[in-house]
């Protein structure tokens, strides 16, 4: 991992409101440069605004943001070239072809190029980088919905970003797709130094990709760290399972070792199959977003109370 | 290092070649190119031995440099817009906010795109309507210049209205609200049938929008000197034609750049989101 410590995203005290309504409270958090950042969340967490609002292409409400060194809302056109923006596609550019499109919009990119950074990405070498070669001269709208996306990531780092931001990159992907996708951030955090930024739905993506996991619920972030650190910190109980003479046993523990230890004196070498699960990320999200969304539950019960309290 | 506009404008008029080239070599834009000069051919081949009234002219002789003027604005108008409000809603748009100077070279490629198509357009009109109509007077020097400066005038005056329509209208379902009211000034612009033959209240209105003065300088352009007396005024008004115009095109480049930042601002993948979901509600 190249992770240094300089500080590529900076998030401080965001907040955004429509209307009268909060989508996100308070919300800090950095990314260092070479780091995978993964954004988990349940439909409606606030992601997807979040990364608009680091992408340049929302307002914020109030708060402090700085991107690649530069407050996102007023961003000039030389800090729109250090980013990398992966959209959702639908159908646009669809009668382009696949080489003839990447090539067009790295030629945007030309004039910013920098000593260490030559911009943009050959065309020929990023479509083999994304696994089109055999699809290079392909009308757009003949691609596979798989493919596509992967045209979408090449288009995402033409210009070789120093943040790539990531929208549901792998939704509708086969597992071997999401594998060589993987593949390919991996290597771009690796080889190039990029920070990159993701939403996903998808937890194992998110343990297999992420330096850092923050997951959002209800517009705050509730969790912060790696996937082991996540999963250790929320005390979860872990799972034992072992065999006596044949008969199988399941028990839930929070302390497993000392549960072990204790079969282990009752029962000695007739113990077999013993197995200890910690509670795996999913369980930790669970958990989490559970805890999040009752504890709103009871900040709003609470604050109706005190509307009823006042009438 | 070479200067980002440049490279931006470059980049722009590539743009425009590229989905030019894309216009002429598909079959379905191939048929929308060439489905309307085709009906206005066919539509000259059945005037070609009318008269119109007492005037020595044949209607057909009229009616071409007429279409060839609503042409401009057809192409201008709601070819600019329809291309805004399309390419909006499938994401090309956001695609060119996300790259640097992208909407630069975007706006360009869409000029460039939209007057080549145009260009394109009059000659598939003119050439085989020069030869099913008598009485054109195409051949000098003169009428190719006023006829240029027409097609120039005529695009600045309204690719920036077609821009800001195209902007503002909420989805590409939406267009019939624009295209409706062209057709309509289309009736009571003199293109295919003379505007003195409207009431004085009608004359006036059509006057106040280009495609009657677009009608008009073609007109001048194609047709002989002797063809001035069906006009109003009795005067091909070149002064007037330029007057109105160029009103439309200060009117259209001093609103353009901020309905269009206006529009550029608002892009984001949650709003294309949105109208792809309600796009696909329509669909299902």
């Amino acid at each position: 991992m190249v992770s240094n410590d300089t500080v590529v995203v900076d998030v401080d005290g965001l907040r955004m409101r429509y209307g009268t309504h909060d989508v996100l409270h308070e919300v800090n958090f950095q990314a260092r440069q070479g780091e995978v950042l993964v954004l988990l969340g349940p439909n409606g967490a606030g992601k997807t605004t979040t990364i608009e609002i680091l992408e340049g292409f929302r307002m914020r409400s109030a708060g402090r943001v700085e991107v690649l060194g530069a407050d996102p809302a007023t961003g000039d056109e030389r800090w729109r070239a250090r980013l990398g923006v992966v959209l959702q596609s639908w159908r646009d550019h669809g009668k382009w072809r696949v080489r003839e499109l990447l090539a067009h919009l790295g030629s945007y990119y030309s004039c910013y190029s920098t000593e260490g950074i030559q911009r943009p990405w050959d065309a020929d070498e990023l479509v083999g980088l994304v696994g089109l070669t055999p699809h290079a001269d392909k009308k757009i709208k003949t691609l596979s919905g798989g493919q596509r996306r992967r045209l979408d990531v090449a288009i995402g780092i033409v210009g070789r970003p120093e943040l790539l931001v990531l929208d549901e990159p792998t939704a509708g992907f086969d597992p071997q797709a999401r594998r060589e996708f993987h593949d390919l951030l991996h290597r771009l955090a690796d080889d190039h130094a990029t920070t990159i930024l993701l939403t996903t739905h998808d937890l194992d993506e998110a343990e297999k990709l992420a330096d850092r996991i923050i997951i959002l619920a209800g517009g705050r972030i509730i969790a912060d760290g790696s996937a082991d650190e996540l999963s250790r910190r929320i005390a979860g109980e872990s799972e034992v399972r072992w065999s006596v003479a044949g008969q199988h046993f399941v028990h839930l523990t929070a302390e497993s070792t000392r549960f072990v230890h204790e079969l282990f004196t009752e029962h000695g070498a007739a113990i077999a199959d013993l197995e200890v699960r910690r509670a795996s990320l999913e369980d930790t999200y669970m958990t989490l977003v559970r805890q999040a969304e009752s504890g709103q539950d009871e900040a709003a019960q609470a604050a109706a109370r005190k509307l009823e309290a006042v009438a | 290092m070479a200067n980002p506009t440049m490279v931006a404008a470059r980049a722009g008029w590539t743009r425009g070649v590229i989905e030019l080239r894309q216009t002429f070599t598909n079959g379905q834009d191939l048929f929308g190119q060439l489905f309307w000069p085709a009906a206005m051919l066919v539509t000259m081949y059945f005037m070609r031995d009318a008269e119109l009234g007492s005037s020595g002219l044949m209607l057909g002789t009229v009616v071409l440099p007429s279409i060839l003027g609503m042409n401009v604005a057809f192409n201008g108008l709601l070819g600019m817009s329809q291309l805004l409000a399309v390419e909006r809603e499938d994401g090309t748009l956001l695609r060119a906010k996300a790259t640097p100077n992208g909407m630069l070279g975007y706006l360009i490629g869409k000029i460039v795109t939209v007057s080549g198509g145009l260009i394109a357009g009059l000659l598939i009109v003119l050439l085989p309507g020069s030869l099913i109509v008598d009485g054109l007077d195409a051949g000098s020097p003169a009428s190719w210049a006023i006829l240029l400066a027409v097609v120039v005038l005529g695009l600045v005056a309204t690719l920036p209205i077609g821009a800001i329509l195209g902007a503002v209208v909420a989805s590409p379902r939406s267009l019939g609200l624009i295209t409706l009211p062209i057709v309509g000034l289309v009736a009571i612009s003199g293109i295919f049938y003379p505007i003195t033959g409207m009431p004085d209240w009608l004359q006036w209105v059509g006057q106040v929008f280009p495609i009657y003065w677009l009608g008009l300088g073609m007109r001048s352009a194609l047709l002989p000197d002797g063809a001035v007396v069906v006009e109003l005024g009795q005067s091909w008004r070149h002064l007037e034609t330029f007057g109105v115009l160029g009103a439309w095109a200060v009117l259209g480049l001093l609103l353009a750049p901020a309905v269009l930042r206006r529009m550029a601002r608002r892009e984001s993948g949650s709003s294309v989101a949105e109208r792809r979901e309600k796009a696909m509600q329509r669909v299902g």
